[in-house]
């Protein structure tokens, strides 16, 4: 057995019968007699390719869509462009070279031009000159173009596959491809994804593994060339559970996320950037619960203006087609840094100078960002969301700041939209005042990776505090109810896009406790409403849970008998467990009868 | 001759396809059209000289129109440069 590595593509196994792809060499010739010959045949050659490349368009635009086909057109706009042109002429015309001499010398001059840039799309880009070059060479020189057909399922190992390449193969009998090079910003990677087979790129290839049995392990980014017996059992039983699953997930497209008793909650995702929102919505998410901003500010060199910030929210909010967008406003700080916001370094930077506290400190950084929120929510439905609140004031002071934005916007004559106003809770003292938070937001949203640290007294970056570490610790379990409470009493719905919200073991918890949103990273999103619609609360839900009703029965009195029976917390420890529903009743009740 | 400046808001920038579409939109013309970043300037209709000026996100760029049509041109660009890019 053999075992190469390289870099995993996609997540997934694919395991049959391994087909080299050699390139092609034909003989070029140089020199020719007769310039004008020579460039007759260079014409006809480039009506032939523009012919191919319609062909492959069209195919292309039928299997990976549109935008995926778009590249052809790009392909037939290069040949045609007037530099690469002129260059083949000067060659052909001047020089005397052939045309396929001309064409593969042109080519590889444009393909070092866009490698030696600055810039990784564009590097990318060189093997599309290659790709158009390469196919006028095998029409001149009468080289096969692309692999032959073959009756049975195949893994492509190649040196590297050029776009046209990856279009020509059958997909009905693709299983997967290993390559040399390539790159994950490479058409090949983009198609491999889009069709949702496994790829290696990165890897060292051989020619001898041509015709042999093999298995691309895309979980542990690695190929096996004749593998052994038993590893070919257990891969292959993984292979058949992966598409067992990924059948089942994908039934669950379109599908509502309601228990079987008809609790229904949102499930959203958490995004960092506009090239995450491709997976939001192949995976179906009914909004986006978190959109990250602060990435925008950490891959900046210097702070981003108004105008990229709307681009980039308009987008997201274009993309999203009327779905709810919330932007969480710059959570800078602590363990995000980005040097031009030249912050001291700090003693205790989670408890330090960072998000909401920059923001209001620094008016100019955060006036940029809620101006180009504004602006972009008039493209589609944004809520914005503020981190790190410890109190009332702060609230107040962002929502001033916003309204003054929202003046001097429509002082200037620029659109703006409506946008949600929420806050996330993320700190004890949040929750402590939440009753009085609520009253000035739309929607809270709960961050429980750092509600965990501070309530807990515990570093998670610290790797010696594994063992006092508990994400299910009651008393933040008892905190995010306490939350849920507060926030209906207010007409506040109430999610959670921290990692907890991702974690199945409680989401039948946080279904109970009535939490009307749960806003996790895109791959988790099937898998959570898988589990949410194989779950049975018996109907024992308090009626407030959805949209929050206009104005909230105040009821103190039977609450607690009510809630009791579908009391929340499925913990290990019986214990803890009792007293956590003893608190959060008693607590509530006092609290709803002031 | 005409003249206008854009800073580029679209988050790609002009990659590959946009600058297939913009080469698209100024091949009917009969004008002379070029751009320029900093110092370096390329014909609007060069498709790979264009993508080879890696234009990004918040760069200014100048576009100038000569030629017969100019002012229809013109117009019709700028347009192009504020609805796609």
């Amino acid at each position: 057995m053999i075992t190469a590595t390289g870099k995993s593509i996609l997540k997934g196994i694919a395991i049959g019968k391994v087909r080299f792809l050699a390139k092609k060499q034909a003989e070029i010739k140089e020199t020719a007699a007769d310039p004008a010959a020579e460039l007759k045949r260079y014409e006809d050659a480039k009506a032939l390719a523009t012919e191919q490349l319609q062909g492959l368009y069209d195919k292309a635009v039928v299997e990976a869509g549109e935008e995926h086909a778009a590249i052809f057109e790009i392909h037939m706009m290069m040949l045609d462009d007037d530099d690469y042109n002129d260059s083949i002429t000067e060659l052909i015309n001047s020089e005397g070279k052939t045309a396929e001499f001309a064409v593969k010398t042109t080519g590889e001059q444009f393909a070092e031009t866009f490698a030696s840039m600055d810039d990784e799309y564009m590097k990318a880009r060189a093997a599309d000159v290659r790709d158009i070059s390469g196919r006028m060479v095998n029409i001149l020189t009468g080289a096969e173009t692309g692999p032959a057909g073959s009756d049975e399922p195949f893994i492509i190992v190649a040196e590297d596959l050029a776009p046209s390449e990856t279009v020509q193969l059958d997909k009905s009998k693709l299983l997967g491809f290993v390559t040399r090079l390539g790159s994950t910003n490479s058409h090949t990677a983009i198609l491999a994804r889009n069709m949702n087979i496994p790829a290696l790129i990165g890897t060292e290839i051989s020619e001898e593994w041509d015709g042999k049995t093999a298995i691309i392990d895309g979980y542990n980014s690695c190929i096996y060339i004749e593998p052994e017996e038993e590893l070919l059992r257990t891969l292959d039983e993984k292979r058949v559970r992966d598409l067992e699953q990924r059948a089942m997930l994908q039934q669950l497209k379109g599908q509502p996320n309601v228990t079987l008793d008809g609790r229904e909650i949102n499930v959203y995702a958490n995004i960092g950037n506009v090239s995450d929102v491709g997976m939001v919505l192949d995976n179906d998410a009914g909004g986006i619960g978190l959109f990250r901003s602060e990435f925008i500010y950490l891959n900046s060199k210097t702070f981003p203006t108004e105008d990229e910030q709307f681009a980039i929210y308009k987008k997201v909010a274009e993309m999203m087609g009327g779905k709810k967008v919330i932007i969480r406003t710059l959570d800078i700080g602590a363990d995000k840094q980005a040097d031009y916001f030249n912050l001291p370094k700090e003693e205790n930077p989670a408890l330090g100078y960072r998000a909401i506290r920059i923001c209001l400190m620094q008016h100019e950084i955060f006036k940029a960002q809620i101006r180009a929120i504004l602006r972009a929510a008039a493209y589609g439905k944004v809520s914005i969301m503020f981190p790190m609140i410890i109190s009332v004031s702060e609230v107040k002071e962002a929502k001033a700041i916003l309204e003054e934005c929202r003046k001097e916007l429509l002082a200037e004559g620029k659109e703006v939209g409506e946008v949600e106003i929420g806050i996330m809770i993320e700190t004890p003292a949040a929750v402590m005042v939440a009753d009085e938070l609520a009253e000035e937001v739309e929607f809270f949203s709960i961050g429980t990776n750092d509600l965990t640290q501070y309530t807990l007294a515990i570093d998670r970056q610290n790797p010696k505090l594994d063992h006092f570490y508990d994400s299910h610790h009651p008393a933040v379990l008892r905190l995010i109810d306490m939350t849920v409470q507060a926030g209906h009493r207010h007409n506040c719905w109430v999610g959670i896009c921290g990692e907890l919200g991702a974690d199945t073991t409680l989401t039948e918890t946080f279904l109970r406790m009535g939490l009307d949103e749960l806003s996790v990273n895109p791959g988790g999103i099937l898998g959570l409403r898988k589990v949410i619609r194989e779950l049975d609360l018996g109907g024992a839900q308090e009626p407030e849970t959805e949209a929050p009703a206009e104005e909230k029965p105040a009821a103190p009195a039977e609450a607690p008998a009510e809630e009791n029976p579908a009391a929340p917390v499925e913990s290990p420890e019986p214990e803890p467990e009792k007293q956590a529903k003893k608190g959060r009743f008693s607590l509530f009740g006092k609290n709803k009868n002031k | 001759m005409k003249k206008f400046s854009y800073t580029i808001t679209d988050p790609v920038g002009i990659h590959a396809r946009p600058a297939g579409v913009l080469v698209k939109a100024v091949k009917p013309f009969a004008s002379t059209c070029t751009i320029t970043k900093g110092d370096k300037s390329v014909d609007l209709r060069k498709l790979m000289a264009l993508m080879g000026m890696g234009i990004k996100c918040g760069d200014t760029v100048e576009v100038t129109i000569e030629g017969a049509d100019e002012d229809v041109a013109a117009e019709t660009i700028e347009k192009f440069f504020k609805e796609n890019l």
